[in-house]
């Protein structure tokens, strides 16, 4: 890490700041934005360790044809709290959760969130969320309906579907609480002279994410209330030998998830869009076509949904309505790629840890979108559907796309967050490391699915042995990965090489001008802003 | 990015809106009892957004805050209104 501007002493952290409470107290009961920010990471960093545990017993039952670790009702559980767990309680959440509370009142020169109070109650639902999903995994057997719990199966399952649901259902207030705060801190709070367009770009795809979680979030709510009055009451909204409709439940939660998949990935743009300029040391290339591209993605994300369903049987209307705009969704997602690289282009690069997550980001984001559109096409989709191949892409667009924005954003804010240095030969070891193992896990899936191969089963023929194994073998270089990530990360966090500097990368925006790690109201006296976004001169 | 002034509303304004909320409910139980047939949920619909505009408008005072949050109200019922919109293109022509 080099340095390129002062150090800053003689002042108190967030991080010794504790408000009078002593031990847990001082971080359960804090309202510092920061702090909060830092309980959703460890949560999550708990709840990832489950899912990525789940995710490889799936991969080592298929290693081989027929049962190897598990049955087939366990199979059908471990994929289901695997996929809850992934999606609600850390993609959603994930960057906006914890870096978007770090860093966005950091960012617009403010001291903290719009409702700080509000903010921890958020985190409280969070985590009364996380153990109605741990509780859903006793009694009656884990649920067994995948993370989507699609009707009519999920009105009809013996399993624990319902305390499953109400974990999603609570979470969604969690998510929508954030969005709420994130949205009027961002229109009243920011510093004078820090205009819409001179908003930093990590902030910007916040702002759009939050309008989505505060619209679509109460979607998923209603729906899975609607399935809880079907298991409960036998109303009959999506019981057909009622009158009711099960496409109506796919409608209603695409309605949601859908855009909940640009909940996910929009942040994930920003900190990549934070990344690459400091790294390459040039201004951003188009920040006016990156802003209006993540508010048309935000926009647009909304009317897509009826792509999750092309062999539903919805009419042929809804069929190339629903094909058309997601071709057209995809048109914003490339803009922001065409800019990230113009931005490199003859930049001043420097390959530090943060920047090879951001480069490998665009590399796997881009595989994503593109077998993206095999989907999205009528035609392909009908042969690919409901196969290995939906996995792989879903796993490249968000795996690939939030994981690695993640552990890209980790890496980049990391000597800010905790004041200390992360050892930079092991972390690239893990990205490397990381990086063949998530190639080798998710690229066979693409061929399997081509070779039809069904997602969510834990059987297949002998003829897709072959790849399953190369497969099975990319989840244990990747679990390897992970491993080397979170260890060096740990261990730095606790005993890591202290560190004041303001601005170990040259960064640009108020979270590099403030001392590290920052204050409790971070910044002495609100700044005030006379430059755009992302300038080297 | 500035604090705006409150206006206040008078509480017989309050008890006016709150009277008429109530007979609306009334109409909305009353109008079940007349043969509507595909167009019940029509008129129960319409008796419902009048309810929530009045509520908006007056309870949640937006009538009388600036401008950008009635825009940002409206956008948000016109996004419901196009997702409803879009999900008639499968049932519409099933």
């Amino acid at each position: 890490m080099s340095s390129n501007t002062t150090d800053n002493t003689g002042y108190k952290s967030y991080l010794e700041e504790d408000g009078g409470r002593k031990g847990i107290f001082k971080w359960i009961l804090s309202t510092d934005h920061k702090r909060i920010g830092l309980l959703y990471l460890y949560a999550m960093m708990g709840w990832f360790c489950i899912g990525v545990v789940l995710g490889l017993l799936m991969k080592l039952e298929l290693i081989a044809p027929g049962k190897t670790l598990m049955e087939a009702q366990a199979y059908n559980a471990t994929f289901t709290v695997h996929g809850v767990i992934m999606i609600f309680l850390i993609v959603i959440p994930g960057l906006p959760a914890v870096f978007g509370n770090f860093m966005l009142p950091i960012q617009i020169g403010a001291k903290d969130v719009a409702f700080p109070r509000l903010n921890l109650f958020s985190w409280y639902i969070y985590i009364l969320g996380g153990i109605l999903v741990i509780i859903s995994l006793f009694g009656n057997g884990p649920p067994d309906t995948g993370w989507t719990f699609y009707a009519p199966y999920s009105f009809k399952t013996g399993t624990n579907m319902l305390p499953a649901a109400l974990g999603a259902f609570v979470l969604g207030f969690s998510s929508i609480l954030t969005g709420l705060n994130f949205i009027v801190t961002i229109h009243r709070m920011r510093a004078p002279g820090m205009t819409w367009f001179k908003m930093p770009l990590f902030t910007w795809t916040l702002y759009g994410t939050a309008w989505i979680q505060l619209l679509a979030t109460p979607i998923i709510g209603i729906t899975l209330l609607m399935v809880a009055g079907e298991r409960i009451l036998g109303i009959g909204f999506f019981d057909p030998a009622k009158g009711g409709d099960p496409l109506l439940y796919q409608h209603l939660f695409w309605i949601y998830s859908h855009p909940a998949v640009y909940i996910m990935i929009l942040p994930a743009m920003g900190v990549i869009s934070e990344i690459i300029p400091t790294f390459a040391k040039k201004t951003i290339f188009g920040y006016k076509a990156i802003v209006l591209s993540t508010l048309a993605i935000a926009f647009v994300g909304y009317f897509v949904w009826g792509h999750h369903m092309y062999t539903s049987g919805m009419s042929g209307t809804a069929l190339w309505a629903f094909s058309l705009l997601t071709f057209i969704v995809a048109i914003p997602s490339a803009i922001k790629v065409f800019n990230w690289i113009s931005t490199m282009h003859k930049g001043s690069i420097s390959t530090e840890v943060p920047f090879l997550w951001a480069a490998s980001f665009i590399f796997i984001f881009m595989i994503g979108g593109l077998t993206g559109l095999v989907l999205g096409s009528l035609a392909t989709n009908v042969h690919v559907h409901d196969t290995a191949f939906v996995v792989a892409h879903f796993h490249f667009i968000v795996f690939g796309g939030v994981g690695f924005a993640f552990f890209g954003a980790i890496h980049y804010w990391f000597p800010k967050m905790f004041g200390r240095k992360y050892d930079p030969s092991w972390a690239r070891t893990g990205w490397i490391t990381f990086f063949i193992g998530f190639v080798t896990l998710y690229g066979p899936m693409f061929y399997l699915g081509v070779k039809g191969m069904p997602r969510r089963y834990y059987d297949y023929l002998d003829e897709f042995h072959g790849p399953n194994i190369i497969s099975t073998m990319g989840a244990l270089i990747m679990v390897t990965g992970f491993l080397i990530i979170l260890v060096n990360l740990i261990k730095s966090a606790r005993h890591g090489e202290k560190t004041t500097e303001m601005n170990p990368w040259g960064g640009t925006n108020l979270e590099w001008q403030v001392p590290t790690p920052p204050p409790l109201e971070n910044f002495d006296e609100i700044p005030v802003i006379d430059k755009a976004p992302y300038k080297y001169d | 990015m500035s604090d705006t002034t409150h206006h206040i509303v008078p509480y017989r304004t309050y008890a006016l809106i709150l009277l008429l909320l109530l007979v609306l409910t009334g109409a909305s139980v009353a109008v079940t009892q007349i043969e509507l047939t595909r167009w019940a949920t029509v008129v129960a619909l319409l008796i419902a957004s009048t309810k929530s505009g009045i509520v908006l408008a007056i309870f949640m005072h937006l009538k009388f805050d600036q401008p950008v949050y009635r825009v940002m109200t409206i956008s948000v019922v016109l996004l419901l209104i196009v997702v409803i919109v879009f999900t008639f293109f499968d049932y519409g022509f099933r």
